[in-house]
């Protein structure tokens, strides 16, 4: 089984707090802390945890910049076999398209049985799986949160629905499956890890090594632009309560006292 | 001007309430006319197109018994063979819009923007919608060029339902024209959530708690809260995946929908999907150490502060008192 992992590296929301700079053109990115994507590393753990089982190869891929190259090593730390970086100035700006796009042609220069994806990642557009998929001409399941091998042609999944209620459905390989959190547990990545893949050459693939024509992905090529970043202006918002954490805790209990929040 | 459609989502033959949010939604881009679209077989079908008369001028029905489960691979052909080229398709974001929009949009060669929040209007073939990035954290304006038409999910609960009801639409029947459905995704079958030991949906009182607990072993101090108030135990989507808690005490759109009278939300940063499963109007308290957390604007009061250290002095004044 030859599985493609799709991961993207992002600011670490459990780490940061995202404010918006002064021109509104980006998000302030002085000392931001990075990783990878939450639901990324569950889709390489799940990817590991097949191969571990029906053999094969993992690959990490990710369209970006040099500084990416951090996130496929730590995959890498985790199990994943090979990584893989698409990386030109064409790239930048693109919109998920564009990125789907990019990610196609790297697909086609591979033979892999597997395609996953992160079910989001930090613009919360959950949408590069699904149109990769249309693009290759696969089929597609979006928020997996079961796989089970069925035979060489066949998998089971499961897509969590709302309420937390599983869709199963029989799918077909080649396909692009979209992984939810939750779906196994992600194994921790040691220092030690990261040190045994520092050195490993990760293969860069640039516009014109994948064929795509630089008018139809980056800026160029994008349909949907982001004009800026805001923080809206907020309606009520919450009353602030403010004071020593003895005096807030005694006026949130008569509070609490007035609304039924107390036994 | 593009033509544009609202795909309408239901369950049982009862629209979701996202099937008059549309009707707002499509108002607000001044869309001269908007066409539901409804897919499925047999008499629900029918129910859920009949009713859309009332808030749609003219609503599409697609009946063929291969869409009588919406699968989403089998919905887009049919779509894909209905829908005029240069169309703009509207769709509720949730589990179903997620599935089906992005490959819709590559088939209809169109343009796809995810969980518009809002809309800012259309300047000839441009919209300008607002986005939110980093679980709300912070919010965007996009613009879309829909010369090639679009595809647009729009996040469930934003606009106000439009309940005027006064379309007096026609149904037409468009199943003709849906083509081959054959699918490569075969649905089988729904495996509802699992029970667990407390219905969080029956709690007048609910301490919840995020991924700001940061530790297993610090839900006691959550535990020993709850148990001052009288309280059960609740909590964000992190908490179930890292399995701290059961997947049965989860908030939110992909878990349990809770309607108590106080929720005290604890290092929760207020997502929309864990928002979402609040609903009654509780009394929101939030704390949060992140004093620009999203929780705020919808909680009814803040307190700035780290939970570990603001929780057990608050059990400490409650069991003292
Ligand atoms: C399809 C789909 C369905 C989903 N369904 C759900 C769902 O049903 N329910 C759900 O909850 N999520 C759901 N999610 C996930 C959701 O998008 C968010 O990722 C999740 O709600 C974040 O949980 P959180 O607020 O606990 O964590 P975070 O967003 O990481 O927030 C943690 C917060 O804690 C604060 N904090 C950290 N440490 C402390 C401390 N010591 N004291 C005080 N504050 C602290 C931080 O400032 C931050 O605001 C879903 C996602 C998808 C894609």
């Amino acid at each position: 089984m030859e599985i493609l992992v799709c991961i993207k590296r992002v600011p670490d929301t459990a780490e940061n707090e995202i404010t918006v700079n002064k021109t509104g053109s980006d998000i302030e990115r002085d000392d931001l802390v990075y990783s990878v994507n939450e639901w990324d590393n569950y889709a390489v753990e799940e990817a590991i945890q097949i191969i571990d089982k029906a053999g094969g190869n993992v690959t990490v891929v990710t369209v970006g910049e040099d500084d990416s190259e951090e996130v496929l090593r730590r995959e890498m730390a985790m199990g994943a076999n090979n990584g893989l970086l698409l990386k030109d100035d064409a790239f930048k700006g693109s919109d998920g398209k564009g990125v789907a796009a990019i990610l196609t042609a790297a697909v086609k220069k591979g033979k892999y049985d597997l395609i996953f994806t992160g079910a989001q990642a930090d613009a919360g557009g959950a949408e590069v799986g699904g149109m990769l998929a249309a693009m290759l001409d696969v089929p597609y399941a979006s928020l997996v949160n079961k796989i089970e091998i069925l035979n060489d042609k066949t998998l089971k999944v499961g897509r969590e629905i709302e309420g937390g209620n599983q869709e199963m459905s029989e799918i077909s390989m080649p396909c692009v499956l979209s992984i939810q959190t939750g779906i196994n547990e992600p194994r921790y990545v040691g220092i030690r890890g990261i040190r045994k893949v520092a050195s490993v050459e990760i293969p860069v693939m640039s516009a014109s090594d994948l064929g795509v024509a630089a008018g139809a992905v980056g800026d160029a090529g994008a349909k949907v632009k982001r004009v800026d970043y805001f923080v809206p202006a907020l309606g009520e918002g919450a009353e602030m309560l403010e004071g020593s954490t003895e005096e807030i805790a005694i006026k949130l209990i008569e509070l609490l006292k007035a609304k039924g929040g107390l036994k | 001007m593009a033509q544009f459609f609202a795909y309408i989502t239901y369950k049982d033959g009862v629209a979701d309430d996202a099937a008059l949010e549309l009707v707002s939604a499509a108002k607000k881009l001044s869309a001269d006319s908007v066409i539901a679209i409804v897919t499925g077989s047999g008499s629900k079908l029918d129910t859920v197109c009949n009713n859309m008369t009332a808030s749609y001028k003219e609503v599409w029905k697609i009946d063929n018994a291969a869409l009588a489960y919406p699968n989403a691979e089998a919905v887009r052909k049919a779509l894909v063979n209905v829908l005029p080229a240069g169309s703009i398709v509207l769709i509720p974001h949730e589990t179903f819009g997620i599935d089906l929009g992005p490959g819709l949009s590559i088939k209809m060669d169109s343009a796809y923007v995810s969980d518009a929040v809002d809309f800012e209007g259309m300047a000839g073939t441009t919209i300008k919608i607002i986005r939110q990035e980093f679980g709300g954290q912070v919010s965007t304006h996009v613009t879309c060029d829909t010369s090639k038409g679009a595809v647009i999910t729009v996040r469930p609960g934003v606009f106000q339902p439009d309940e005027s009801k006064s379309a007096g639409g026609k149904v037409v029947d468009k199943s003709g024209s849906a083509g081959d459905l054959s699918v490569s995704r075969k649905y089988l079958e729904l495996v509802a959530a699992q029970v667990g030991d407390v219905d969080i949906t029956k709690s007048d009182v609910l301490v919840s708690i995020g991924r700001g607990i940061e530790d297993v072993e610090n839900i006691e101090i959550a535990n020993q809260l709850a148990k001052a108030m009288g309280a059960d135990v609740s909590c964000s989507r992190p908490i179930v995946d890292a399995k701290w808690l059961e997947k049965s005490r989860q908030v939110g759109t992909s878990g349990q929908t809770v309607k108590p009278k106080v929720y005290m939300a604890m290092g929760i940063s207020g997502s929309f999907q864990h928002v979402g499963g609040i609903k009654g109007n509780p009394f929101i308290v939030a704390v949060n150490k992140n004093p620009k957390a999203p929780i705020f604007q919808v909680a009814d009061i803040g307190i700035v502060a780290n939970i570990l250290e603001f929780m057990p002095v608050l059990t400490e004044k409650i069991t003292g008192a």
